[in-house]
């Protein structure tokens, strides 16, 4: 079906930084009309790099430095500005990863989704807008005629994106470069977009270069894979051929991270009996926007907990309620049958001491001018006193709990990776000796061989310490396989709480159905079985 | 050659060099000079000569040692108002970002009220009741200058401390003080200093500015703003007197403009380089 000339044709393609490090090692694209080649790799292996490159683009500090990039057959790297210019927009298009980042937030949709055929010359503003509204509507945007006249802070996320796919259509382009368009959404939203996409790609007859971290869901779209680290390519096949039997032994551990989270489980009796924490039908509210409404919530000794929802759904809140940083309007909190106060002001040092929390993107949990050793040193003075020689010993010792090099003490976060600023922030939380951690989405920012370990961590810790953990997350495999309970929450109310096998084996609240369907499964298959699953039922 | 691991251009080395020279030639000064501060030693606007290299100014001073005195005084006030200025702006900027509620409602509504008023006639007020005495006049800048320091303070603390390390900090039980010292600080400091360069610059021409107009440094001191307004009536003669104090102003504004430009460059793109388009 596809044309035998590539649409794209790279080879050879360097980046380097300015530093003369190469970021981007000899890589060769071959990509035919109507193609999807999806890229695939952890964060630092070049994704986005070359998907930029693709269109003659190199971040600041980078330069490309060899090999040829033609589109159509002519080799983009030996024009002008002006020539390149010419080529972006009309002839390769790119979606980047937060759409809410990539639109300006003054002006109207449909002027930045006209702006660049208008620009290009390709059509009058008038036709344009017509394009627009087509797209729009291709793309099941809400009312499509009145649609661009939104700004974008007054469309979801979800919307947005799919109106950067519209925008990224607009000069109906050879080649799209999607660069993980759904890794910032929902699980239930990121399956409406890639629907939308596919229908896109496949309707118009577009080449594209798919940038994504996750398995599954390139599985979904592409029609060929190839996987890179460090810059290099590690294999290329057909989608199936990759997944199913990889060559490399990287790839085979990628696709064994995935299917792991399928199988394993966590034993309900190593239980402790004592119930540590419980929240009493509690309300909270942000103004007069209630965000968690009537919520009832324990957790025994060393028992994970399991919070799941989509964002805005609350499970944040309810986080900011228990450590106090926001006050509840109505309901209790204990610790051991002992109520706590509700503001963190008016607790005690060791009420704060005993509940500890762990972020969501640890680059922005840990201060970038603090050494980790003073980061983690700073809780062991603070709430035992400690200081000197002790405090040294004890950050050595919380060091290798981590399995951290005891050297990292006079390193600074800027030199750490993803993973070893998540490590530092979990041995920021055991400083404090906490009786129970809360952990919101501790490894969703993080790559998935990188999160697989950190998740391995936390639980041989909480065999070794006893911890108990509340575990935010919108991850249901990950959800799976560490907590012995889980909690489903929508529009801050709680939809079911149960035992984890319980929840996944059913009858389910509709909510956790959709939820439960909605992650993907590394099956070429998946989407299309889910589709016609929706059709069937309504 | 690396400074802060990162090459300075040459801009930067010029204006790095004038700063220096600048700051020497205030420090060492009367080592340098031949003359006293006030001493007499030639005629009225004497033209430039062996002895009085750029000439004598309206009472027979040696005009070369007058600006190499006025140096040290112009710089020197500048200097201290703005270190004033600035520990008064960022602890205050701080203390309504971190406290937020009415501790900055507070803070914030009065800054607005100060600057309302045009200040330049603020301070002549201020200068006109107690007098134009050195620490008068120091106070009076450091005070009027701390409110735009409070601002860029606020706005930078503002920033930081909904980032989740401050919250941290917060929920493990730290102090204020601590949060503003450790966790806050250390993050602002690189575009505070750069707007350290330039506050002090703007002091350092308030300071002239106000000599010019007679209520700034007094005479016998030696100052730039006021050696200028002493000798502008030169300039009708031709005579060049005015001229020296009003270049080494402008010079010493550009150099620390250029040094200030190239922090600032260095901050807004980390990298040191543009983007391949």
């Amino acid at each position: 079906m596809a044309d035998e000339t590539p649409i794209l044709k790279i080879h050879g393609l360097t980046v380097e930084t300015i530093q003369g490090n190469t970021i981007v090692d000899h890589i060769d694209i071959d990509l035919k009309r109507g193609e999807v080649l999806g890229l695939i790799g952890e964060s630092g292996a070049g994704k986005s790099t070359i998907g930029l490159a693709a269109m003659t683009y190199a971040r600041a500090g980078c330069r490309i430095t060899g090999g040829t990039i033609e589109i159509d057959g002519t080799d983009v790297r030996l024009l002008d500005a002006a020539g390149r210019r010419d080529v972006r927009g009309r002839r390769i298009a790119y979606i980047a990863q937060s759409a809410a980042a990539a639109f300006n937030p003054a002006q109207r949709i449909i002027d930045q989704v006209c702006e660049g055929p208008v620009v290009h010359g390709l059509m009058s503003r008038h036709e344009a807008e017509a394009w627009a509204i087509e797209l729009f509507r291709s793309l099941d945007l809400p009312k499509p005629e009145t649609f661009g006249r939104k700004y974008p802070h007054q469309s979801s996320g979800g919307q947005l994106q799919r109106a950067m796919a519209a925008m990224a259509m607009s000069c109906r382009p050879d080649i799209l470069v999607l660069d993980e368009p759904t890794t910032a959404l929902d699980v239930t939203t990121q399956i409406e977009v890639l629907i939308l996409l596919k229908h896109l790609i496949r309707e118009y007859r577009t080449a594209a270069l798919y940038i994504t971290h996750d398995l599954a869901v390139v599985a979904q779209v592409a029609d060929r894979i190839k996987v890179l680290r460090h810059g290099r390519q590690v294999e290329e096949g057909a989608t199936d051929a990759v997944l199913h039997h990889p060559r490399e032994s990287y790839t085979s551990r990628l696709v064994a991270v995935r299917a792991a989270a399928a199988s394993e489980r966590v034993s309900l009796d190593t239980l402790g009996e004592e119930t540590i924490l419980s929240v009493e039908a509690t309300t909270a509210a942000y103004g007069p926007l209630t965000v968690v409404n009537r919520v009832s919530l324990d957790i025994r000794h060393g028992e994970t907990v399991a919070v799941v929802g989509e964002s805005g759904s609350g499970k944040s809140t309810l986080a900011r309620i228990i450590t106090g940083l926001l006050p509840p309007s109505d309901g209790r909190i204990r610790f051991k049958g002992r109520v706590l106060s509700k503001s963190l002001a008016d607790r005690s040092r060791e009420d704060k001491r005993i509940i500890q929390l762990v972020y969501q993107i640890p680059d922005v949990a840990l201060n970038p001018r603090q050494a980790v050793g003073e980061i983690i040193g700073r809780p062991v003075h603070f709430y035992f006193g400690k200081s000197g020689q002790q405090v040294t010993a004890r950050v050595k010792e919380l060091l290798r709990l981590v399995e951290l090099p005891e050297d990292y003490v006079s390193r600074m976060p800027m030199q750490l990776s993803g993973g070893q600023k998540q490590r530092i922030c979990i041995a920021r939380a055991l400083a404090a000796n906490p009786e129970l951690v809360i952990l919101d989405e501790p490894t969703s920012a993080l790559d998935p061989l990188v999160a697989e370990e950190i998740l391995k961590l936390l639980k041989r810790l909480q065999a070794e310490l006893g911890l108990a953990y509340m575990f935010i997350t919108h991850d249901l495999d990950v959800v799976r396989r560490i907590a012995h309970r889980t909690a489903v929450m929508l529009k801050g109310q709680f939809v079911a709480f149960d035992s984890t096998d319980r929840i996944f084996a059913g009858p389910h609240h509709p909510y956790t159905e959709q939820l439960i369907n909605a992650v993907p499964v590394m099956r070429t298959d998946w989407l299309e079985s889910v589709l016609a699953l929706r059709a069937k039922g309504g | 050659m690396k400074i802060f691991g990162h090459k300075p251009p040459f801009t930067a080395w010029l204006g790095m060099t004038i700063v220096t020279v600048n700051l020497l030639v205030a420090l060492f000064g009367p080592l340098l000079t031949p003359y006293g501060e006030s001493q007499s030693a030639g005629g009225t606007w004497d033209p430039p000569s062996v002895a009085m290299w750029l000439g004598a100014d309206q009472i027979g001073r040696d005009i070369l040692t007058r600006l190499i005195y006025g140096a040290r005084m112009t710089i020197g006030v500048a200097l201290v108002t703005t270190v004033l200025s600035f520990l008064m702006g960022i602890t205050t900027g701080f203390l309504a970002a971190v406290l937020g509620g009415w501790v900055d409602q507070l803070l914030s509504r009065l800054v607005d009220i100060i600057l309302s008023i045009p200040l330049l006639i603020f301070a002549l007020i201020i200068l006109g009741v107690f007098g134009p005495t050195i620490p008068v006049l120091i106070l009076t800048i450091a005070f009027l200058d701390s409110t735009r320091v409070f601002r860029l303070a606020r706005a930078l603390a503002m920033n930081l401390s909904v980032l989740e390390f401050v919250e941290a900090a917060r929920l493990r039980g730290e102090g204020i003080w601590w949060i503003m010292r450790r966790e806050i600080l250390p993050n602002a400091s690189a575009p505070l200093f750069s707007e350290f360069g330039l506050r002090f610059c703007f002091n350092f021409l308030f300071v002239a500015a106000l000599s010019f107009l007679g209520l700034g440094i007094q005479p016998p001191y030696a100052d730039w703003g006021g050696m200028v307004k002493d000798n502008a009536a030169a300039i009708s003669f031709g005579i060049f007197a005015p001229i020296w104090p009003a270049l080494a102003i402008s010079l010493m504004t550009v150099g620390v403009n250029l040094v200030v430009d190239w922090l600032l460059s260095i901050e807004a793109r980390p990298s040191g380089a543009q983007a391949e388009l």
